[in-house]
């Protein structure tokens, strides 16, 4: 690196810029957390700190009448869900469109990246209608199958980038010791892409946990709702507070874990997230 | 690089012979084929079937009750730009394309702003990767009703801005209160896709312009820029993609019905929920064209390449086989 040249002056510029950056991403969520953590009828104050630290906000989205337990149950089923499924689904085809030779093969995965950006109300409508038809407004499988649409292209792509960094001479050794591709795959392949594997896994559940159109649309009974549609429809429960509150404190149940387990592996994130956009 | 002149796998069943691939190939890309066909190629024709039939409740001519559905060819669209609805469809249909152009415009220099100082500073670049993906984990949802506490009448916005405005009701204020939130999500995640474009850019580039005398911001233009140009061009295509179906975060920062925000998925999600079927499948219809026009312009006229790698590849093991005498 060339950069003990540079000036004092810009360095400490670019370290400023640093702060700004962290700044600027925590400084909301920081105050979702903060916010939590306040008094009730404290919740007006905008001091930097609570006067009083407490956790009645937290009390309050697990009170009885709230039901947000069973939100969060209703959100890891859908998401695990369609994770599973998305992984089960995907790992063949990101794997034929990393290794194997075939005609169609751009067309192929130029429909798959094509469908990534299809917009999901324009399934929404008519699945709808068809969901109502077959009674399946408020069921698990009414939110997990459209949530498909958005998973399945996603877990693709991203699972195919892992696939093609990993050296063919591997799979090609394999073969010529006698095993059949198949073999090889499951073999050889499949437990080295299990790194892979494991931050899709974590991306496409965090895109699924995150979902909001769709959840909002197949249900309408409060048991069967997801967290996030949950949290938008909070209404003042104790009367006296602003619901804020008890959001802010839903949001932290929401995202911290998440938040989490995104620093714990935020290396692999990264290059998963970025894999796809850089040759 | 591989070189051209490899044996051919030999032995077993791994002889590489097209055909056996496609066959393969085939047999391993149907599921997700055939997942994507259920779910996004069957609603879609079912869409514009819905869009051209309207429902009726009402008495026909001779006096007897009819109810169901009663097919009305194009009405639904030209009811749509033409009729009593038009002004709230072209209010939605410039509000989607305002948020896109000047939302995505904002994050975009933003986050090569973030990707120039994470790339160039020598302290603190684990911990800002770090945190550059909290607002990415954040459900859209939540970080809504967070900018929604933020954004309150006697909330912290107003006081560190020492203002008095209602940021989430009727008014410019409210886009700009959507902007601001969707911002904050969408920047960091461009920088983190031009960081990765940033890094493989070899540093002698940077010598060898030195050598020749380029500055700093002349570097940037005629170097940077253009050798990040594809994984930018990716990212903001990303981005317009992902803000053309904006939904979530005016739903629910602003609410529903509100002229200022409401864009095309808002509007066709309110129609949908209002069993009006035949309208909402017009409005998702006219959407889905509108980003499916916006992605092929980006593809042909930018030269936006989705696919180069898998074309890369393509083309390398082609050569590899033409090397090959059969």
């Amino acid at each position: 690196m060339s950069r003990t040249g540079t000036p004092r002056g810009r360095r400490w510029l670019l370290q400023l810029g640093i702060v700004i950056i962290v700044v600027y991403c925590l400084a909301p969520f920081y105050w979702m957390v903060v916010s939590a953590f306040r008094r009730p009828n404290e919740q007006g104050e905008n001091s930097w700190l609570p006067s009083t630290w407490s956790l009645e906000n937290f009390e309050a989205v697990f009170g009885p009448d709230v039901g947000f337990g069973r939100s969060l149950l209703n959100s890891l089923v859908v998401a695990g869900t369609t994770t599973v499924l998305t992984l089960i689904v995907g790992t063949f085809a990101a794997y034929t469109l990393a290794r194997l030779n075939f005609r169609f093969k751009n067309a192929a995965a130029g429909i798959i990246i094509a469908t990534s950006m299809f917009p999901g109300i324009s399934l929404i409508v008519p699945l709808l209608k068809l969901f109502t038809e077959i009674g399946w407004i408020n069921t698990y499988q009414a939110m997990v199958l459209p949530s498909l649409s958005f998973a399945l292209p996603l877990a693709v792509w991203t699972l195919a980038t892992f696939f093609r960094q990993m050296p063919k001479e591997l799979e090609e050794a394999a073969m010529v010791d006698g095993l059949t591709r198949g073999q090889a795959f499951r073999r050889v392949i499949l437990p080295l892409a299990a790194p892979g594997m494991f931050t899709t896994a974590i991306i496409t559940f965090i895109a699924a946990w995150n979902e909001f159109i769709i959840a909002l649309s197949m249900v309408n009974d409060e048991k069967m709702q997801t967290a996030t549609v949950a949290i938008s429809r909070f209404t003042g429960i104790t009367g006296f507070d602003s619901p804020f509150g008890t959001k802010m404190a839903a949001g932290v149940i929401v995202t911290v874990p998440l938040v989490i387990v995104v620093l714990i592996f935020q290396r692999r994130i990264i290059a998963g997230l970025t894999a796809g956009g850089v040759k | 690089m591989t070189a051209p002149t490899l044996p051919p796998a030999v032995g077993g069943n791994a002889t590489s012979s097209p055909q056996r691939h496609g066959r393969l190939a085939a047999a391993l890309l149907s599921p997700t084929f055939i997942v994507l066909a259920l779910i996004i190629l069957y609603p879609l024709i079912s869409a514009l079937r819905e869009s051209m039939y309207r429902r009726e409740d009402g008495l026909d001519e001779s006096g007897f009750v009819v109810e169901g559905d009663r097919f009305v060819g194009i009405d639904n669209y030209t009811e749509m730009f033409t009729g009593d609805a038009a002004g709230r469809f072209w209010n939605a249909f410039f509000n989607t394309t305002f948020f896109t152009v000047v939302g995505v415009g904002i994050a975009t220099v933003i986050g090569i702003a973030m990707a120039l100082v994470m790339h160039h500073a020598l302290r603190g670049r684990g911990f800002v990767r770090a945190s550059i993906l909290v607002p990415w984990a954040v459900p859209t949802a939540m970080s809504a009703i967070l900018w929604q506490w933020i954004f309150q009448a006697d909330g912290i916005a107003n006081e560190i801005l020492n203002t008095q405005i209602l940021w989430t009701t009727e008014g410019f204020q409210a886009k700009l209160a959507v902007l601001i939130a969707d911002t904050w999500k969408t920047a960091p995640f461009v920088g983190l896709l031009v960081l990765a474009g940033l890094q493989v850019i070899p540093n002698d580039v940077y010598e060898a312009a030195k050598v020749d005398g380029a500055t700093g911001w002349r570097q940037f233009w005629r170097i940077t820029l253009p050798l990040v140009r594809p994984a930018l061009l990716v990212a903001v295509l990303f981005r317009v993609m992902d803000v053309l179906r904006i939904f979530d975060l005016p739903y629910v920062l602003i609410g529903s019905r509100k002229e200022s925000v409401e864009t095309l998925s808002m509007l066709a999600f309110e129609e949908a929920n209002q069993v009006r079927y035949g309208p909402a499948a017009a409005y998702a219809t006219v959407l889905f064209l509108y980003v499916a026009i916006i992605a092929y312009t980006f593809v042909k006229l930018l030269g936006a390449d989705l696919i180069g790698e898998a074309r890369v590849r393509s083309k390398e093991t082609k050569r590899r086989k033409e090397a090959v005498p059969a």
